[in-house]
This record gives structure tokens, sequence and C-alpha cells, in this order.
């Protein structure tokens, strides 16, 4: 179809051409040749030894996911009822962290969570310590926080928290009302409602708020280098240390890197098969 | 004879310092063709929403059946709705949008176990439903497949199928074109007839009220100005507003001298009327097709055309009587300039109290346009809604 503006859209296609087409096509060109430029298939043999690697990632990216979801949802729904200009403060509020540059968020749970952190000291300078080692007869002098899984999904979940509330609540702050009553109208009491009506028409959001989170936390590398103290490698640490380091073997970083994203797309695709016949959640 | 199925007793409803309805009061019978009639902001939608359940009143009580139903939740109450805009579900397709409130567990009679219904039974249902709305073969398409008029339908299914002992219909029709509406009311009086069920209809157009309706509810200011068959409304209108509302009037101060002797400009004319107090300053309507025109010589009146429009089947003709314009309608043409004379039959004549709204409706040239913005079709009903939507709960 020849639309007139499309010619406005030139310099666009150009940039995704530039930046986006090759890189994908150099990885891929990468990912199937070895050091010397011939053809192998060496790198993906190799990929077997950081399987584990592979689990850990998409099993902390599930669970910040999860995670997400179940806060985000209610959220964006107890919001969506309140008044207007508590919606607006409540959004900014959200959005606010956003502000602050990603890495310094998460440098600053690095000092909440380490052994010697904020929450640690709160918890000696009220006694919790004390409490504990006489009750059971341990001699603990904190709670082992930072460099653990679960310090790498609170990560997660802090940073990526709000690209599972907005999608979600923008679809549910547009949901018309009259729907809502026709349900109640129609015998639906509220949890029926929720189950037939609102939950199926705020899919679309839901989907693109597990899109937003999921695919950036499968691939992080700095939540896990700085939460996580390089003792939880992910995809992400595995695929930088490929790049730069000593280990610098840029071939089967692509190799990884095709392979991470390959199965994103797989889970992407099967997901949005749920939502079918509604609105399609945007893939990445 | 006729039950009385429901009754709003007293019923005051106000959002902050708003009275919305002003102790209403009112009985609904059983098998009834209902219709609340006004124009935007009355307290019509109000009353749909206090018998629907998605409203309390702010005081007084609402009966279904004998029962005082004030604190029941819509989802438990025997009556369903049919939305202005439809509401339909956008995720369900057609059968699965009216087979919803099937699919839904009730209580068996014996009050303990919830039911659900079998799949055939649901699909028996829902197809017998889609015949009676004229929508055989829609049942896997999509809402938004559908136009305006097969959306109604498709609303009105959804409500029916449930059998309601009482259907809500919240201005079902105010989207449609005009053609399209005309085919609708006859199809719903047409259901409603084969159904045998109560509707309770909500509309700002008088001729749709006049139409479909056993009992017409003329309602202004939250309160109702007049309850009666539509012959009733429009041959007897109580006030000037239920007189103006309803078809078109020309409403003319008088002077009642005595028992049907009514007197305007100085005239003294026969009429009908009777039992007001001598010398009783009343209005006085008169229909515009009550008018007969005669050669100026004969005419009890006599006044200049100054408009003409031809409407198809009549002309609209304004006449200035003494600086007083009226209209008239008639068959005759008159060109613009002509000086004619009128007679009216003494059932032409119209007498009613002075109310709140005498002197508002005065000459028909300066209201014609509030007239206007009444029978538009593309005037927009949400005003009122929007008014109200902030209130809830």
């Amino acid at each position: 179809m020849k639309n007139k503006l499309s010619r406005f859209a030139v310099p666009y296609v150009v940039w995704m051409a530039l930046f986006v087409v090759i890189p994908i096509l150099m990885i891929v060109v990468y990912a199937f040749t070895s050091a010397d430029g011939t053809p192998t298939l060496d790198n993906f043999a190799r990929i077997g030894e950081y399987f584990p690697v592979f689990v850990r990632s998409f099993k902390l990216a599930l669970i910040a996911t999860l995670v997400c979801l179940l806060i985000g949802y209610p959220l964006a729904c107890a919001l969506a009822r309140e008044g207007a200009r508590f919606q607006r403060v409540a959004m900014m509020l959200i959005m606010l962290p956003m502000w602050m540059n990603f890495l310094l968020r998460t440098y600053a749970w690095m000092s909440i969570l380490e052994n010697t952190g904020l929450l640690n000291r709160l918890f000696g300078a009220i006694g919790l310590f004390d409490l504990i080692n006489s009750l059971f007869g341990t001699d603990i002098e904190y709670f082992k926080m930072i460099n653990t899984q679960g310090a790498v999904v609170l990560g997660m979940v802090y940073n990526f928290l709000p690209f599972m509330v907005l999608p979600i609540y923008s679809v549910i702050v547009k949901l018309d009302q009259k729907l809502i009553e026709a349900a109640r109208d129609l015998g639906a009491d509220g949890v029926t409602v929720f189950r037939r009506v609102t939950l199926p028409l705020s899919l679309p959001g839901v989907l693109s708020g597990i899109t937003m989170v999921f695919v950036p936390a499968v691939s992080t590398f700095a939540i896990s280098q700085l939460l996580g103290g390089g003792q939880q490698l992910l995809l992400g640490n595995l695929i930088e240390m490929q790049f730069k380091g000593a280990a610098y073997n840029p071939q089967l970083g692509s190799a990884v890197a095709l392979v991470m994203m390959v199965i994103v797309v797989i889970c992407m695709t099967v997901m949005n098969r749920f939502g079918e016949g509604e609105e399609q959640a945007v893939i990445l | 004879m006729a039950k009385e199925l429901i009754r709003l007793s007293d019923c005051f409803v106000q959002f902050d310092d708003d009275i919305i309805l002003d102790h209403l009061n009112l009985y609904i019978n059983d098998h009834e063709f209902l219709t609340l009639l006004g124009p935007s902001g009355c307290g019509k939608t109000t009353t749909l929403r206090l018998i629907g359940g998605f409203l309390k009143p702010t005081s007084g009580d609402i009966f279904f059946d004998g029962v005082r139903i004030n604190d029941v939740p819509p989802h438990k109450r025997a009556v369903n709705t049919v939305f202005q805009k439809y509401a339909l579900f956008p995720h369900l397709n057609v059968f699965e949008n009216i087979a919803f409130g099937l699919r839904i567990p009730r209580t068996d009679s014996s009050g303990k176990k919830k039911v659900r219904l079998p799949e055939e039974e649901i699909r028996g249902r829902v197809l017998e439903m889609l015949e009676i709305v004229n929508l055989k073969g829609f049942e896997k398409r999509s809402i938004s497949s559908l136009s305006g008029g097969q959306q109604q339908r498709v609303s009105i299914a959804r409500a029916l199928v449930n059998e309601p002992k009482v259907l809500l219909l919240d201005e079902p029709l105010g989207a449609l074109d005009l053609r399209l509406r005309k085919d609708m009311q006859n199809e719903l009086k047409r259901i409603q007839q084969q159904m045998g069920i109560t509707f309770i209809y909500v509309t700002h157009d008088q001729e749709e009220a006049l139409a479909m309706s056993d009992t017409v509810v003329v309602m202004d200011g939250g309160k109702i100005q007049q309850i009666g068959t539509p012959e009733d409304i429009y041959n007897e209108p109580k006030n000037a507003f239920v007189a103006d509302f309803i078809g078109e009037s020309n409403i003319i101060d008088g002077i009642m001298r005595a028992d049907q002797v009514v007197e305007i400009f100085n005239r003294r004319f026969q009429c009908l009327d009777k039992g007001f107090q001598k010398d009783e300053a009343v209005d006085v309507v008169i229909r515009p097709e009550d008018v007969d025109i005669v050669p100026e010589d004969q005419g009890q009146l006599r006044g200049t055309v100054t408009s003409v429009t031809f409407k198809g089947m009549q002309y609209d003709i304004i006449v200035d009587f003494y600086g007083f314009k009226w209209l008239i309608q008639t068959t005759d043409f008159c060109p613009v300039g002509s000086h004619i004379g009128i007679k009216i039959d003494p059932d032409g004549f119209h007498v009613m109290k002075k109310s709140q709204y005498s002197g508002l409706f005065g000459d028909y040239s300066s209201y014609s346009e509030e007239y206007e913005e009444i029978s538009d079709v593309d005037y927009d009903p949400e005003a009122e809604e929007d008014q109200e939507g902030g209130h809830e709960e």
C-alpha cells in the first residue's frame, strides 16, 4: 500500500536495519563460525556445559515475573478504582524510582542487603539476633541476604515491577464499567465477574506485562552481578564474560545469545497463543 | 386483573447537593409495557438503576412482588437490563454473550446446592432466543462484526434468555438511526407480547414512548409529571411541561370565564373543560393539527403566515396572531405573507392549571430550538450518564 506518510518511516527503517537487524545477523554468523572464520557447530556443542546457567536464568526470571504479577495485578486493580487525582499521584510514585539510574538503585540494594548492611544492622539494633540465638542456641550475627538467588529476584522485582503494573493498569482503567454492571445484572457475583469479565479482558495487559518483565529479567547481568556477587551466574553474565574479560570468546557468546533469544521467542509465541482472539500482546 | 409487581415508595435520591429523585411513588404492573419519559437529567435512568439494583435510594423503599428489595444486590434480582450502549462482552462471541447468564450456577429450589444448567439446555435456549430476535445463524459471530442493530438484538437476547420477570431497557434504541429505530420499536413490542413479561423502558423520545407503551410516565426534575396511557398523556396533558414535551403544542395564557368557556386573546371560545374557578388563569394547549384553516373573514382568529415548511404529509406553518406565533399543521398550502383565519373545535382546547412550567413554553418560535434538541437523533443521552457516573455505590 502506498501511503504518503510512509516516507517518514524511512529513517526508522534505516535505524532498525543498522542497529537491530544487522547486529542480529552478525550474532548468527558469529555463532556458526569458529575463531578463524570457518563454519562450525562447535559453539553450540559447548553450550551443554552451561545448562545449569540456562536453568537458573529462566528459573529466576520466571519467579521474578510471577512475583511481579502477584503484586502488580492487585495493585493495578486497586489503583484503577481510586479517584483520578489519587491515580495520578500513585502512578508518579510508581514511576519515580525509574527516574533514578538503574545501577544506582541496584547499588542501593547492595548496601541494604549486605552482611553489615542497613537491614542487618537494624535487626541487630532491635535485638533480633540475640533473641534468635537465645531461643535456638545458635550463634548468628547477620542474615545472609546479599549474593543469594533471593537477592537477585528481589532486584529484578524491584526494577521491573513498573513494567508489569503499567500495561495492566492501562487496560483495567479503560475497562467499560458497563460491562461489569452487565455481568452483575446477568447474575454474576463478584468472583464470577472477575473470572469471566475483568480477567479475560485484562489479559492483553497481563501478557505484555509478563513480556516486559520476563525478557529483561532473563537477560539481565547487572542485577545478578551486583546482588548475586558473581556466585549466581546468569545468562547475561555468561554472555558478557565471552565478550570482555579473560575468557574472550565472542563465537560462544553469540551462540548462547542466539539460543536464549530463540527460547524467549518460543516462550512468547506460546504465551500469546493463550491470548488468541484477544488483542495480541506485543512480542518484545 | 393486572397484578402489581414493582412498587417504588417515596424514593428519594440525592448526590451531594443535587436532588435526583424527589420522593417518587410509582407502581408497575405485571405484563405491562411502561415507559419512563423525560429530558436528560429528569431522573428516569436513576429510577431504572434503583430497580436494577445498581443504586440505593437515599431514603424510601423498593418492593418487588411485595418483598422489600432495597438491599438485594443486582445479581440476585429477577430483573435483567438492556444497556444504553449494549455493553456486550467483546471477548465472547454472540452465543457466549447470550449464554453468559445461563452459565452461572443458580441455587436450586431447595436453596442449598448450586446447579449448573446442562449444556444442551443452554444451547437450546440460546438458539431459541436467537430466533426470537431474528439472528438465526449468528451464534459464532464476534461482537465487533455486528452492526448496531444486530448488537442491540444480541443484548436483548442476552437479557431475555434468563427469563426475567422484568426487562429494564435504558434508551436501547438511542444509538440507532431513525429507520432502524422504527423497526426495532415494532420488534420490541412484538417480543414483549410474545414473552409476556414486564418491560420498563427509558427514553427521551416521546414518539417512541407513545408508539410502544401501555403506560407512559412523564418525568422532569426528579418528579413524575403525569402517568397515563399514551392517549391520556397526549390528549389531556396535566401541565405545560407535559404538553410541550409530548408532541408539539401551542401553549397560550388563558382565563376560564365559566365552565366550558375559555378566553384567549380577549375572545371567548367554547371548550370541553370545566371545574375551574371563575376567572382562573390557566394554560391553554392547542395542538397544531387541531387548527382548521379557513378564509380570513370566517376565522375565529386572524393571523399572518410567517414561515412554511413542507413535511411530506403536511405543511408546518408558523402563523403570527397579534404578535404571538403558533405552529399549525395543515395539508392546505398557504404562502408566506398570506392572511388566514382559523377555527378550533371545542375539543381542540386543552385547559390546564397553571404550574411551575407556565410561561416557559410560550411563543412557539421561541422554544422550537429546544424542541429540536430534544428530538435530535444525534443527541447524546450520555450527558445524563456522565453526570451520575461518579456517584455509584
